[in-house]
């Protein structure tokens, strides 16, 4: 048994905080989310020239990392800056490329991984809510290609992506986990409505209709489904990550502001209805820390085993995340409630985490219909 | 990083299942498992199966008859003890004052009774708290006056466990009211047998006598039973609270719990269907079940430092508050699946030897006096409360 992370673990995670602490200002990142994109470029080709884009993919293509603690080292950094490049759909429909793809489509991976070019994946529909199964979006063959026809709904970095992944029915009842099937379709194609807009907690996503709108398959037909939920599953994990370098800074900023504000002439940190509180958050925040080991540590093994972990992590995040992101504002009281500090932003992240591949009450029916 | 035991520790692990298997007797996990009462004669027969097998008290060096377990066996240990329904190891004299005699105490002391632990002559109890002093430990008043060679020693101690099975308890007695209150105390170990001591049963709220009130009335106790310098005592019952308070996760009990409280939620059954399909009832254990695993690697975690040598400081704290709700939540939850049946109370039923048709399923009866003995987790060994404000002033600064 061993808990420290490997050596380059722990220097990959270094370059990343250092890169971010020059460069990543909470001011940087308002300016980022603001922008046209939702998200800088310039940020996101530095971002690749630093590796850790590359870090998020296996060496056989063509990244050097890949693995649930690399994830983990990526994602806790990128949360502790908001950062709101494209991180997540990159990791998700990278996912599904590496798993699926063939010789040719892995190709784009290099692009990808250079940061050159943008990827998503477009899965979830206006009624499927959490329910990676439900896919009413339907495929048919069409020549030798096929078209899609359909709506998909809050994909992440849907509005940038050059090229996407988009799910659809080729066979099967609309909840069934047989018959989906995965499509590459380029960002440009005709018949393709994107919608973008930015999410409450500023991050770039997109609304998407399809009308005949010209793909090629990804992986073998009515057969993506497994791929599906291992890529959901990594990208929980990453969002776990994410929320636990955000409630981490979230809680830091939440005691320093506990030393600083004084009433009635103490300093609030004295008051020991807040000191027990605080207490609370931080037992919580180790027991978020330990899911996320056992989520990462599982990746790899059977699916009954890897997917409660994933499941057990994601309840946390949402569960653990209210407590902190609502202690946090309500101790800063007046002043976390407003834009100028940036505890309201990470509050904001950590709440909405809840609301990405499921929340807190969802992963715990999951948890247990997946045990029974 | 890799979260799974290496060859050493599933080597261990096997070793220890090998060892519940062969050498504890069915008679006494039985009694365990169905909550019956433990006599010290149980506890006894226990002990000296595992002193035989150089296993009773596995923290000592070596050289005093220990095993030098690491961090992480003794958690291995703890967690097999239970999933095999082994009896619990008393820890007042192995696990609470050895520790502070080794490093405290005199050779003669050490040679003295240390053994006498191992073999089961000395049997001890913990004499810290008393009526004034509970979580503030510091204004503890039973005081000891030197005369001569002796200290006189008059005072009164409370929530003395097993006091009335103990040869010899060990004491925090005021020796000076000078300086600050934590620089006048000091650590004695005094004879139950003295004249002048009087123990009395405290009553708890489950109706068993496990506790109890310890008079002192000018009790002579031999100056060389003073652990220590005088005036210290305070130090070293910090260092007995830190080792105190490293096991304090409950992780071995509460998986046992668990498994215990899920068999019985699969065997009542709720609308015609088992209660463990209640999505209510099914979503309480799956968050104490999420929860407790997820402390499993917390706890798993503070060990591995503490092997690395670090020593535990309020990471027992966490520990403990975290450890002690996820217990007491499986206590509710057993309580809860029992239904009506949770009303049922026969204390003659938690005997050995008692063969009456039980009222109600067979595993009922100790289950919401378990419920209510286990209030005491989150009191004693410091309050969660006194963890919370070790946490707060020591990890937060506040």
């Amino acid at each position: 048994m061993d808990f420290n992370l490997s050596d380059d673990r722990r220097m990959l995670s270094e370059t990343l905080s250092r890169f971010l602490g020059d460069k990543y200002s909470i001011e940087k990142r308002h300016e980022c989310a603001a922008s046209d994109d939702g998200f800088s470029r310039d940020m996101w080709n530095e971002f690749a020239e630093l590796g850790i884009v590359g870090a998020l993919f296996s060496e056989e293509n063509g990244g050097f990392g890949g693995g649930g603690e690399d994830i983990n080292v990526v994602f806790e950094q990128l949360g502790r800056a908001l950062v709101v490049e494209p991180f997540l759909p990159t990791l998700l429909a990278g996912s599904l490329i590496s798993e699926l793809g063939s010789d040719a489509q892995k190709e784009m991976l290099e692009g990808v991984i250079s940061g050159e070019k943008l990827i998503a994946f477009a899965h979830g529909e206006p009624g499927s809510r959490y329910e990676i199964e439900r896919v009413t979006a339907k495929a048919e063959k069409a020549g030798d290609g096929w078209q899609l026809n359909g709506n998909k709904s809050v994909v992440l970095g849907g509005g940038a992506a050059d090229t996407l992944i988009i799910s659809a029915r080729t066979s099967g009842d609309e909840d069934s986990a047989n018959g989906i099937s995965l499509f590459v379709v380029d960002a440009g194609a005709a018949g393709l409505d994107v919608r973008s807009f930015g999410t409450v907690d500023g991050y770039p996503a997109a609304e998407i209709a399809m009308r005949n709108v010209s793909g090629e398959l990804l992986g073998n037909e009515g057969e993506a489904f497994e791929a599906i939920e291992k890529a959901y599953g990594r990208a929980t994990l990453a969002v776990c990550a994410e929320a636990m370098g955000a409630m981490d800074v979230a809680k830091d900023f939440t005691v320093e502001y506990m030393h600083q504000r004084k009433q009635f002439g103490v300093e609030i940190g004295k008051f020991q209805v807040l000191q027990h509180r605080m207490a609370d958050v931080l037992i919580e925040l180790e027991q978020m820390r330990s899911s996320i080991i056992n989520a990462s540590g599982h990746m790899n093994d059977d699916r009954v085993i890897r997917e409660r972990m994933v499941s057990s992590a994601k309840h946390l995040a949402g569960r653990i995340g209210r407590q902190v992101a609502e202690e946090a504002i309500q101790i800063h009281g007046g002043n976390g409630m407003t834009w100028e500090y940036a505890v309201s932003h990470y509050a904001k992240r950590i709440i909405m985490i809840d609301h990405l591949f499921g929340d807190t009450d969802h992963h715990l029916e999951r948890y247990i219909s997946i045990g029974a | 990083m890799d979260i799974n035991y290496n060859s050493e520790e599933i080597v261990f692990r096997d070793e220890v299942r090998a060892f519940f298997a062969e050498k504890l007797s069915p008679r006494l996990s039985n009694k365990v498992k169905f909550g019956k009462r433990l006599a010290k004669a149980d506890m006894e027969e226990w002990q000296k199966e595992l002193n035989d097998r150089g296993w009773l008290a596995p923290n000592w060096p070596k050289e005093w008859g220990g095993a030098e377990w690491s961090a992480v066996q003794n958690h291995i240990f703890d967690e097999e003890r239970w999933a095999a329904n082994a009896p619990q190891i008393m820890p007042f004299g192995l696990g609470m004052l050895a520790p502070v005699l080794i490093k405290f105490g005199s050779e003669e002391q050490k040679s003295h009774y240390l053994p006498r632990m191992l073999d089961g002559t000395d049997w001890w109890c913990q004499g810290y708290s008393e009526p004034g002093a509970g979580s503030d430990l510091a204004s503890l008043r039973t005081k000891a006056e030197r005369d001569g060679d002796h200290y006189i020693v008059n005072g009164q101690k409370t929530w003395t466990t097993l006091g009335h099975f103990a040869d010899w308890i060990f004491c925090l007695v005021r020796t000076s009211n000078e300086g600050k209150r934590q620089q006048g105390i000091s650590f004695l170990m005094i004879d139950m047998n003295s004249p002048g001591i009087e123990v009395r049963p405290i009553i708890l709220l489950d109706g068993e006598h496990e506790v109890n009130e310890v008079f002192f009335d000018n009790v002579k106790v031999p100056v060389e039973n003073l652990v220590g310098e005088e005036n210290m005592g305070w130090t070293y019952a910090k260092y007995l609270l830190t080792h105190e308070r490293t096991n304090t996760a409950n992780i071995g009990s509460s998986l046992a719990a668990l498994a215990s409280m899920k068999e019985i939620a699969s065997r009542q059954m709720k609308n015609g269907k088992p209660l463990s399909q209640d999505p209510y009832f099914a979503a309480r254990i799956a968050k104490v079940e999420i929860d407790l695993r997820a402390m499993q690697t917390t706890n798993l975690r503070v060990l591995v430092d503490a092997d690395s040598g670090a020593a535990p400081g309020p990471e027992s704290s966490m520990l403990k508050v975290k450890g002690t709700i996820i217990r007491q939540e499986i206590n509710d939850l057993a309580r809860r699946a029992l239904g009506p049946y949770a009303l049922p109370f026969s204390s003659e039923a938690m005997d050995e030897g008692y063969n009456d048709e039980p009222i109600g399923p067979d595993y009922a009866n100790p289950i919401a006096s378990e419920y209510f003995n286990n209030r005491k987790l989150s009191i004693f060994a410091g309050s969660n409360e006194i963890q919370r404000n070790i946490i707060s002033k020591t990890k937060l600064g506040l």
